[in-house]
């Protein structure tokens, strides 16, 4: 019996500086084949950075990166999709002006016929894009329109049913329901957990709590490049979770900065905002001692 | 559950009919316009003539059209020509290589000008815009260089000049230009390339969105590089079917060629903001111009004239462009 799976992809102590810019210093992370990683973190925590050089935008500067046990070096975004990390991007997921199966199958294009007489075969295409979307319930009625048209979850969605179409271990969904609404949310969040259920392993980053809990089974928060830590859902309540995001720290830091200028009564009034969003954060169970400590250590070290 | 993708409305419908159709529109009117004003118009060979005037704007507009779509330009084409031409009769003329050798290296010498614009772009990081005006002043230069300010005659060199005032007999065309013919060649192949292989397909998707190409793996910097390259190449062909159609290279030809391609791919739907447009359309937009022009010639009108109605053309074109997408709502 093996007790050790490998995992899908593991960083040991990646680092990323972009000139004297530290993006990124001593990240660990591991990601199971089946499991969904939830990537967490405040606006420049350092996630987009992490999840480009995962996906092959950015060399690590320092650093080790392992896809199932091998250590690796990817030069391009192609390298990382030939060994099956698919990354789904909020906004660069699809070009907007072509049609639905050309996306489909953008950058991986089938052909048919030989020699300088190759071309693409747009009728399989059509064919599987069709298909593949029928299986995740979207019935696609004309697969050449633009995706122009589309919705973003629709979008979104396409984006997901083309990466487990061509096999991909790993899935990166860079917030993909941030810009949706609740149904549609749900939708793309039905195929995240599908695509778990197929033994891929996903990473997904978001900064909505309530997509992030009931989907993740781990949970890896970023903050200012370092990480906070790992937490299975066992550890880390979805309280805890929520306080982590919303930086309850961070909020007690600006209603001081914010009590110095309270002359002002529109400033009195903000400052009273803040208050009530800080007690609101406060009545949920203060954070692990541990995490407490490390977060105190990174302030410490900036 | 199934969610149903939204239908397309009857502006995208009516808007994409408008698009493909309006230069073909606007070209019968004219047709109709100048044949009823003038009786040589329609005749064959005034037709023939429009098309083998234009010939060689057709090339060049389609290497245009490439680098327009993905979001590019190349203002060099006209001094690249002008500089092909040149080569290409002072190889034959002054160095005594045979006509097919001089061919192949104006050829490779085009394509290689494309890559420099190319690399530039790229690795540079220089706006299309300004490395390929730089481009177009170092070829003009380079042009005048190589000739010494002087035409180089390519009187005799009948092999040549076959590609630019020669006919062969077609069945059902009967006498049909050459020139026209390695136009349409240029034309159909690369109309192929783009909406049939996956070449054409990334070069769609660069033009869409470069971010996105490249995040789907898509080989940006490749195909970038063949395009600049291929319109480099192009407008060598163009410069070698104008200097044949001249009898002789001038170091003055084909000034202000890239602003009559640009004008025939944006008249012909072309975006200049990458991703939208073909080369069918583009060359259609070629002739409109070019009959125009022909038109205009006929009715005797003052060439000052002329080049104030082709201003106003364009601005109405790209005026009613604007209208179509506004309809669509895209």
């Amino acid at each position: 019996m093996m007790n050790m799976k490998v995992p899908a992809i593991e960083v040991k102590d990646i680092s990323k500086y972009f000139g004297s810019v530290i993006a990124l210093s001593n990240v660990s992370m591991t990601v199971y084949p089946g499991e969904v990683m939830c990537l967490l973190g405040d606006n420049g925590a350092g996630k987009s950075t992490l999840i480009k050089t995962l996906s092959g935008v950015h060399k690590p500067s320092k650093g080790q990166y392992l896809v199932e046990g091998q250590p690796v070096d990817f030069n391009s975004p192609r390298d990382a999709l030939d060994r099956g990390i698919a990354t789904v991007y909020q906004d660069l997921a699809m070009v907007s002006l072509m049609s639905i199966s050309r996306n489909f199958f953008l950058g991986s294009e089938p052909t048919k016929g030989w020699g300088p007489f190759k071309r693409f075969d747009l009728q399989a295409a059509s064919h599987i894009a069709r298909e593949e979307m029928a299986k995740m319930g979207i019935d696609i009625r004309d697969p050449e329109q633009p995706v122009g048209t589309l919705s973003g979850g629709e979008r979104q969605s396409i984006a997901i049913a083309r990466a487990v179409y061509f096999g991909a271990k790993v899935l990166i969904l860079d917030e993909p329901t941030s810009a949706l609404g609740v149904k549609q949310a749900g939708t793309v969040l039905r195929y995240v957990a599908q695509a778990r259920a197929r033994g891929i392993a996903v990473i997904f980053i978001t900064h909505n709590p309530h997509h992030a809990y009931p989907i993740g089974d781990r949970f890896t928060i970023l903050k200012r490049g370092k990480t906070l830590g790992t937490f299975t859902k066992a550890e880390l309540s979805r309280d805890e979770m929520i306080r982590m995001m919303s930086g309850g720290d961070e909020l007690e830091k600006l209603e001081h900065e914010l009590r110095g200028f309270s002359a002002d009564s529109a400033i009195a009034e903000l400052v009273e905002e803040v208050q009530e969003e800080k007690a609101d954060i406060d009545r949920v169970t203060p954070l692990k001692p541990e995490v407490m400590q490390r977060s105190a250590e990174i302030e410490e070290s900036d | 559950m199934t969610s149903h993708v939204r239908d397309l409305s009857w502006q995208v419908v009516v808007g994409g009919m408008l698009r493909r159709g309006i230069v073909l529109i606007v070209l019968v009117g004219l047709m109709t316009y100048f044949a009823s004003q003038s009786d040589r118009f329609f005749q064959s060979r005034n037709l023939v003539n429009i098309l083998e005037q234009n010939a060689a704007l057709m090339i060049v507009t389609v290497g245009m059209t490439l680098t327009m779509l993905i979001a590019g330009i190349d203002l060099s084409v006209g001094s690249v020509a002008a500089l092909a031409g040149a080569i290409s009769a002072g190889l034959i003329v002054n160095n005594g290589f045979s006509f097919e050798v001089s061919v192949v290296v104006t050829l490779a010498l085009g394509f290689a000008i494309g890559l420099l614009n190319g690399g530039l772009i790229i690795w540079g990081k220089l706006p299309p815009f300004i490395a390929t005006l730089a481009m177009l002043g170092i070829g003009r230069g380079l042009t005048l260089l190589y000739t010494e300010g002087r035409p180089i005659s390519l009187n005799g060199v009948d092999q040549y000049t076959f590609y630019g005032r020669g006919d062969v007999t077609l069945p059902v065309f009967g006498q049909t230009p050459v020139s026209v013919l390695v136009a349409l060649a240029v034309v159909m192949i690369v109309s192929v390339i783009l909406s049939a292989t996956r070449f054409g397909l990334h070069i769609y998707a660069i033009g869409g969105s470069e971010e996105t190409a490249r995040l789907a793996g898509v080989p940006v910097t490749r195909v970038k590089m063949i395009v600049y390259g291929s319109s480099g190449m192009l407008a060598a062909l163009g410069g070698m079917l104008l200097t044949a159609r001249l009898f002789s290279a001038q170091p003055q030809a084909a000034v202000g060629m890239e602003l009559d391609a640009i004008a025939a791919a944006v008249l012909g739907g072309v975006s200049l903001f990458g991703g939208v447009g073909n080369v069918i359309g583009a060359v259609t937009g070629g002739l409109l111009i070019g009959v125009l022009s022909n038109g205009m010639n006929l009715l005797r009108l003052a060439s000052f004239l002329q080049q104030m109605i082709q201003g106003t053309v364009l601005v109405v074109a790209v005026a009613i462009d604007m209208i179509i997408k506004r309809i669509e709502g895209v």
